[in-house]
């Protein structure tokens, strides 16, 4: 302690304001820190100070730097604004963008110790985990994001100048109903090219010789004038159709873009530009939970090997230690607060448990971690999470029972058939597995939000289009938001579409919406 | 490794276009709420812009989402404090708190209404929306006021000071062109070839060139000769390449007016009335202010007699007395000899009564207007203010006032003339919307 007190003159800064030297000697200590301690792996860093008021903007056009204007970004603007000046709402300290460079927003209010705070957050916890996180490394294209953003931007831009603000409008307000549907959940094969496919077809003709059987034809053949044979007719043709539109389709938004009959090549152009965007930010959803742990843990690293270096004063820290709390605070189920699991709060209590279970295990730990127990690489360890999970199979592999007793985490069992909610399992022996497998499946994506797949088409009849909610367990859809949906979806399709909710287990249709343009009625 | 950028200087506001479209989305719905505040507020704040309330619904961005409840589901919370396994919970009523399985998208699903604030100009431009100030230039005024220069093209013939350059150097450069004149330096070139020539010629021996250099060096000769003859013949640039910029007198349209706010404040006007009398002047004095850089307003206040006061005493103070409108006409009249001369000021006024007057007054008010003061104005309103209560009574008796009885006939052929009765707060606006109602014109008759 003494030795802290002493060295004064070693200190990064000793007031609360900023000015650009302190920042750069407070980054360099930090970039110390986190490359030669932690070992991160990073983009290089593009801090930029911003006011509030730039902070507001950038916050209603989702925290992107560049987007093309549509109106519910305005929307989010007004709404954010009230909420900031009345006081209801503070501004995020920081935004942090996905791309190479990677780039920091930091406010210009922000004090020293929360410029230190933010960027050892932002630009080196959130960077390296964009860096190295399978998700993003998959779907995301942090070199060529922003400027993609540029291109979309001017491309709407230019849309509106030609063809009017309402038929731009129209297209953007259905591909953004449609955004969340817009997303390829998993890679599909590559298209098969010519040659591929003549080559197997020639393989398929080889193997249909050599196998050849004159015995097989005088096996006694169906009669062709059976009911049957009609009926087979159907189903093939069914399935030629949908083998010809790739369906089932769980793209919505690209099985319009490349189907739908009456758009036009800009039209298709927007919706493209939707769904992109929409898949950049897939895995920001899916990871929420962890990203922010990743940085909750890093910072608070980072923060304390300042403080242990005498970098930063104990004002500094306790100011430190403020801002820390109140972001990780996680209020409880009957608080009033209460809003769900807060991930920060949960994203950093797993980092900091994985970090104790490597160091300093417990009994139970060597029993439900013996991979990592005790095997003193904690950083180490930890990056390998952060590279290889998600939210969902991290909490299934990570969780710990004494992350759960911390937070005194219970499960409900909420069955429509029961008059009550019956806890079905709390944090105890018995109950551990239910609950982290429970938890597991709230951040899982495909849980959450809804299955819904274009099924087929009439292409030959009135080219009416089947979409299909594949129901689990009974929870059923938004019903006027759906129908809403849908008529967005009919404006995109040009003709009717049906949407059919499907029970999972049993199979059977359980109800079905019909929409049909208004131009079409009647006729 | 580290780029700091300083943004702070950026231009902000980059949320602007989306402003506007999001207004441009909820218009109908804001105009809605502009029209019902007006009501419900007092008139003085109207102008700082205005905390708007609008149903959410409308703008709603719907999407496929699972439903808060029902089905069969499982979640977990934090913060158990004594339930143990198998205990069992009543099914909290309304609200989803419960739900942490499904949360609502962050778009403030089950928002019902949605709030934000107008800026003074957006306010305005709602609330006076399809509303424009009859005879907005008085003709007279045409002819003697202040003109002021704006371009109007190119012409041939003007001043040298005039003289476009970039039009005469293009026209110049066209003829050229057009005309092959040759270059200056073509015709450079040509004579370094020449003199190049000639010193070769020199360092010769003999003197002489050879048969083929003395060949090129004749046709050179020759093409300077034609070269120079072109460019003398050529003018560099000729008259007809002069273009001069052409400026127009334009009159500067008068952008001052007065607003006489004329109002009877005997003992039969009571407060509340006085209440609906301002505010239907301050709607006025608003809606001014948006077409004319300086407004002045005139406060003339009368019983039976009549006296110009300030903005205070017009509205709160009390007298007693009879009530003969003619007199505040009359001052009217000499506030406009004295100190508003028509050629540079646009006239306007509003006159608030309850419609009571002196009964041999009616005549001396009609002849007041229609010879001194309808010719100067270019707009004269007669707002009639009615007690609740009296007005039903009046609507069934079909009865009519007074100064109605005398100025309803005015109206009927003088255009600039308008009378209205109001009753009520609620009425303000709209009998304000329809004076001022963009075909009033075509919709009056």
């Amino acid at each position: 302690m003494s030795s802290k007190t002493k060295s004064a003159d070693k200190l990064l800064f000793t007031s609360a304001d900023w000015d650009f030297e302190t920042l750069k000697a407070t980054y360099d200590a930090i970039e110390d820190i986190a490359l030669n301690e932690l070992k991160l792996d990073v983009y290089p860093n593009q801090v930029e100070v911003i006011t509030s008021e730039q902070m507001l903007d950038a916050y209603s056009s989702i925290g992107m730097p560049l987007m093309y204007h549509h109106w519910s970004f305005g929307k989010r603007f007004v709404r954010d604004d009230v909420m900031y000046r009345k006081g209801y709402q503070g501004l995020a300290y920081e935004i942090v963008i996905n791309s190479n460079p990677c780039i920091s927003y930091v406010m210009e209010e922000n004090t020293i110790v929360m410029q230190a705070l933010v960027i050892a957050h932002a630009a080196f916890g959130h960077n390296h985990f964009f860096k190295n996180n399978y998700l993003f490394k998959q779907w995301t294209d942090a070199d060529g994001i922003l400027d993609y953003l540029q291109f979309a931007k001017s491309y709407i831009a230019k849309c509106e100048d030609r063809y009017g603000f309402d038929a731009v409008e129209r297209i953007l307000d259905a591909a953004h109903a449609l955004m969340d549907q817009g997303v390829n959940r998993y890679s599909r094969p590559e298209k098969p090219n010519l040659a591929a496919e003549l080559k197997r077809e020639r393989e398929r003709a080889k193997y249909e010789d050599e196998t050849y059987n004159d015995l097989w034809r005088t096996l006694p053949q169906p009669n062709p004038g059976d009911q049957d044979m009609d009926e087979l007719k159907r189903k093939m043709r069914v399935e030629e159709r949908r083998a010809q539109f790739g369906l089932p389709e769980e793209n919505l938004l690209y099985f319009l873009e490349k189907n739908a009959p009456t758009l036009q090549a800009w039209e298709r152009e927007i919706l493209r530009i939707v769904r992109n965007i929409g898949q950049y930010f897939y895995p920001q959803k899916q990871t929420k939970m962890m990203n922010e742990g990743c940085a909750c843990y890093v910072h608070y690293a980072i923060m304390n090997s300042l403080y242990d270096k005498g970098l930063i004063s104990e004002g500094a820290m306790m100011e430190f230690i403020d801002y820390h709390s109140r972001v990780v605070f996680q209020a409880e189920y009957d608080d009033q607060r209460y809003s769900g699991f807060n991930p920060y709060a949960l994203g950093f209590a797993m980092m900091q448990d994985i970090h104790r279970i490597c160091v300093d295990p417990t009994e139970e730990d060597h029993k439900w971690f013996p991979d990592i127990a005790g095997n003193n690489e904690p950083v180490e360890t930890l990056k390998e999470a952060w590279a290889h999970y998600r939210d969902e199979s991290f909490i299934l592999q990570f969780l710990s029972p004494k992350v759960m007793r911390d937070m005194r985490m219970f499960m409900i069992d909420d069955l429509s058939s029961s008059p009550h909610l019956e806890v079905a399992a709390i944090h105890d022996d018995n109950g551990y597995r239910k609950v982290r497998r429970s938890l597991a499946r709230m951040h899982d994506i495909s849980v959450r939000e809804p299955d819904m797949q274009v099924v087929d088409v009439d292409i030959r009849g009135n080219r009416q289009l089947y979409i299909q909610h594949t129901e689990h367990e009974g929870i059923r859809l938004e019903k006027s938001e759906a129908e809403m949906t849908l008529g967005y979806i009919g404006q995109l399709w040009g003709y009717g579409v049906t949407l059919q909710a499907v029970d999972y287990e049993s199979g059977e249709i359980l109800h079905e919406v019909n929409y049909t343009p208004d131009d079409l009625v009647g006729n | 490794m580290l780029y700091i950028v300083d943004r702070r200087k950026n231009p902000t506001g980059k949320s602007l276009g989306n402003r506007q479209r999001f207004m441009r989305r909820a218009k109908a719905q804001i105009k809605k709420a502009v029209e019902s505040t007006i009501r419900s507020r007092g008139i003085t704040d109207i102008s700082s812009g205005d905390q708007i309330t609008i149903p959410g619904k409308t703008l709603k961005e719907p999407g496929f989402h699972h439903m808060g409840r029902g089905g069969n589901r499982n979640y977990v919370l934090p913060g158990n404090k004594k339930f143990v396994q198998g205990d069992r919970i009543a099914r909290p009523q309304g609200g989803d708190s419960g739900s942490g399985g499904s949360q609502a998208s962050p778009d403030g699903e089950g928002e019902d209404e949605f709030q934000f604030t107008l800026t003074r100009d957006e306010f305005l431009d709602i609330f006076f929306e399809d509303l424009e100030l009859p005879d907005l230039l008085k003709k007279s005024l045409k002819q003697t006021t202040a003109f002021r220069n704006a371009r109007a093209g190119f012409s041939v013939e003007g001043t040298p000071s005039n003289l476009s350059l970039v039009r005469t150097m293009r026209n110049s450069l066209a003829r050229r062109i057009g005309l092959r004149r040759p270059k200056t330096a073509e015709v450079r070139e040509l004579e370094e070839k020449i003199s190049a020539l000639q010193a070769k010629a020199e360092k010769r021996p003999n003197g002489k060139l050879t048969k083929t250099d003395e060949d090129t060096l004749h046709t050179l000769l020759a093409d300077l000769e034609e070269a120079k003859r072109r460019m003398k013949a050529i003018p560099f640039i000729d008259p007809i390449d002069t273009r001069f910029n052409q400026f127009q007198q334009i009159p500067d349209p008068n952008t001052q007016a007065v607003m006489f706010c004329l109002m009877d404040v005997s003992g039969s006007m009571s407060e509340q009335m006085k209440e609906l009398a301002k505010r239907f002047f301050m709607l006025l004095h608003l809606f001014l202010h948006r077409k004319y850089e300086h407004v002045e307003v005139v406060f003339i206040r009368h019983t039976s007699r009549a006296a110009e006061v300030d903005e205070e005493t017009f509205f709160y103070s009390r007298e007693t007395g009879g009530t003969i409108v003619s007199t505040a006409l009359e001052e009217m009249k000499k506030v406009l000899v004295d100190r508003y001369p028509t050629d540079q000021w646009n006239i306007y006024a509003a006159q608030a009564s309850d419609g009571d007057n002196y009964s041999n007054d009616g005549a001396k008010c009609t002849a007041l207007l229609a010879q001194d003061l309808l010719p100067k104005c270019q707009y004269y309103a007669y707002i009639e203010i009615t007690d609740e209560r009296e007005a039903e009574i009046f609507a069934a008796a079909e009865g009519e006032t007074a100064l109605w009885k005398s100025y309803a006939p005015l109206a009927r052929d003088n255009p600039r003339f308008a009378l209205k009765r109001v009753t009520k707060a609620a009425d303000i606006f709209p009998v304000f919307r329809e004076l001022f109602a963009k075909n009033r014109a075509e919709a009056g008759r």
